[in-house]
């Protein structure tokens, strides 16, 4: 493998500050001459990672393909750099992603079945505009409100690949714990 | 001495006094709706905190009061929150419901009826499940605040901007320049050939009077383009209705045009 293909991959990752998709790096490195299959990408990204092995730096693969990280360890010191820090999203907001991660499609009324409280336009609109939910469709019944699904930039924000890595929805509470509901109703 | 005066300020206060803990049972001052509201999600998540304090019984709890409680948040609230409150209070009301339900005889009621108190148990028990996931994920790593990610500054990159430089003058007698050239140009229209059906007719009868079978290919001019396709095949179906021609296409796309006087003879 050629220093100028990993070096211009490793280049494009950087400065996408996005994930890229093999192909789309392969149509990348095409358009600037230089011919790569998919495996060969597939190498050059090995590679990468092998060559940040004692960076700061890691090449990781999320839900819409590969892009580079700053090793977690580093965290804390990158978070001093800024004054203003990640928005703090809201325990009800969390149900609302969880419900809509686990159950979707849903619709609003869904959510709010299962979480006993009207869900705000402005709680939805705040996932819609983090790209972390979108509406897939309309359900087909009277009003016909919109199906929520969570998209690929929720996993990427989560450093995961796909939905089945989230981690596993709890079992409903089992009898005993029941026994205890019914004796504390 | 100063460190517990920064601690105190980190409480709310209600009435004067540090707020350090959520209220033990639904009695929660009114002035600390608003730190409720936040700490919970909803009535659920109110009522699984309860369940999980273990210490309330709803037998012993007066639901009355805890009602007159909520209608005086109600009147605290502004307009946006009021929904909210109004969530609290049917959750009051479910428990009053059940409640007084179970101060009943069991026979009264109808068995058909769905049971309140299971209802809510179920109920209970579907959030439990997605607040403890929405915990779970809530502790996932998360782009920059747990991670972020890395980028480069790009490049300067070379793009070339040509600048012109103009005076006004010079713009001035450009313009006038164009405005005093002659007019050479005109405008005139230019008709299409119509392609006609009949004549297209004629032509194909006239291939066939000799080679009695011809593909549809065969009948096309090709610098009529996408219009004598249409023609020709108008043309040939039109023939085929009239009886003078079979249409045959086989496995091929090509579609055949067969003479009827082929087939008598």
């Amino acid at each position: 493998m050629n220093t100028r293909i990993i070096n211009t991959v490793e280049a494009l990752l950087f400065g996408a500050g996005r994930p890229l998709r093999l192909s789309e790096i392969r149509s990348l490195l095409d358009s600037d001459g230089i011919n790569a299959e998919l495996s060969d990408i597939k190498q050059v990204i090995n590679i990468l990672e092998e060559r940040h092995d004692g960076s700061s730096l890691e090449v990781v693969e999320v839900a819409s393909g590969f892009r580079l990280q700053i090793k977690e360890t580093y965290s804390p010191s990158l978070t001093h750099l800024w004054n203003e820090r990640a928005p703090r999203i809201s325990k009800a907001l969390m149900e609302t992603i969880s419900i809509i991660a686990y159950k979707q499609p849903v619709t609003r009324g869904d959510i709010e079945d299962i979480r006993g409280v009207s869900v705000s336009t402005q709680g939805i609109r705040s996932l819609l505009e983090r790209n972390w939910i979108k509406v897939s469709g309309f359900k087909d019944v009277p009003g016909r409100p919109a199906l929520y699904t969570t998209t690929k930039e929720f996993l990427d924000d989560l450093n995961i690949k796909s939905l089945s890595s989230l981690p596993e929805l709890p079992e409903p509470v089992r009898l005993e714990d029941n026994e205890l509901f019914s004796k504390v109703i | 001495m100063q460190n517990s005066t920064q601690i105190q300020l980190e409480f709310p206060t209600v009435m004067g006094q540090p707020f350090e803990k959520l209220p033990e049972d639904l009695f929660i001052p009114p002035n600390a709706l608003e730190i409720c509201l936040e700490t919970f999600s909803g009535p659920m998540d109110l009522l699984l905190y309860l369940i999980k304090k273990e210490n309330i019984n709803i037998l012993e709890l007066d639901v009355s009061k805890i009602t007159d409680q909520y209608i005086e948040y109600i009147e605290l609230m502004d307009v946006l929150q009021f929904e909210l409150a109004a969530e609290y209070l049917v959750m009051a009301a479910t428990l009053a419901e059940i409640k007084s339900r179970m101060m009943l005889p069991q026979e009264i009621y109808d068995e058909e009826e769905e049971d309140p108190k299971s209802a809510l148990i179920n109920r209970l028990q579907e959030y439990q499940r997605f607040k403890t996931a929405s915990e779970n994920i809530a502790i996932l790593p998360r782009v920059d605040r747990d991670f972020f990610t890395a980028s480069a500054g790009l490049p300067q990159l070379k793009i070339h901007k040509e600048e012109i430089f103009i005076t006004k003058d010079e713009l001035s007698a450009i313009f006038q320049e164009i405005q005093s050239r002659p007019v050479l140009t005109s405008n005139h229209q230019i008709d299409f050939e119509e392609l006609s059906t009949q004549e297209r007719i004629q032509i194909i009868l006239a291939i066939l009077s000799k080679r009695n079978i011809v593909s549809f290919s065969k009948t096309l001019r090709k610098s009529e383009g996408r219009p004598g396709v249409v023609v020709t095949f108008l043309a040939s179906l039109e023939l085929a209705k009239e009886g003078h021609v079979e249409l045959i296409q086989n496995k091929t796309n090509e579609i055949y045009l067969k003479s009827r006087k082929g087939v008598a003879n």
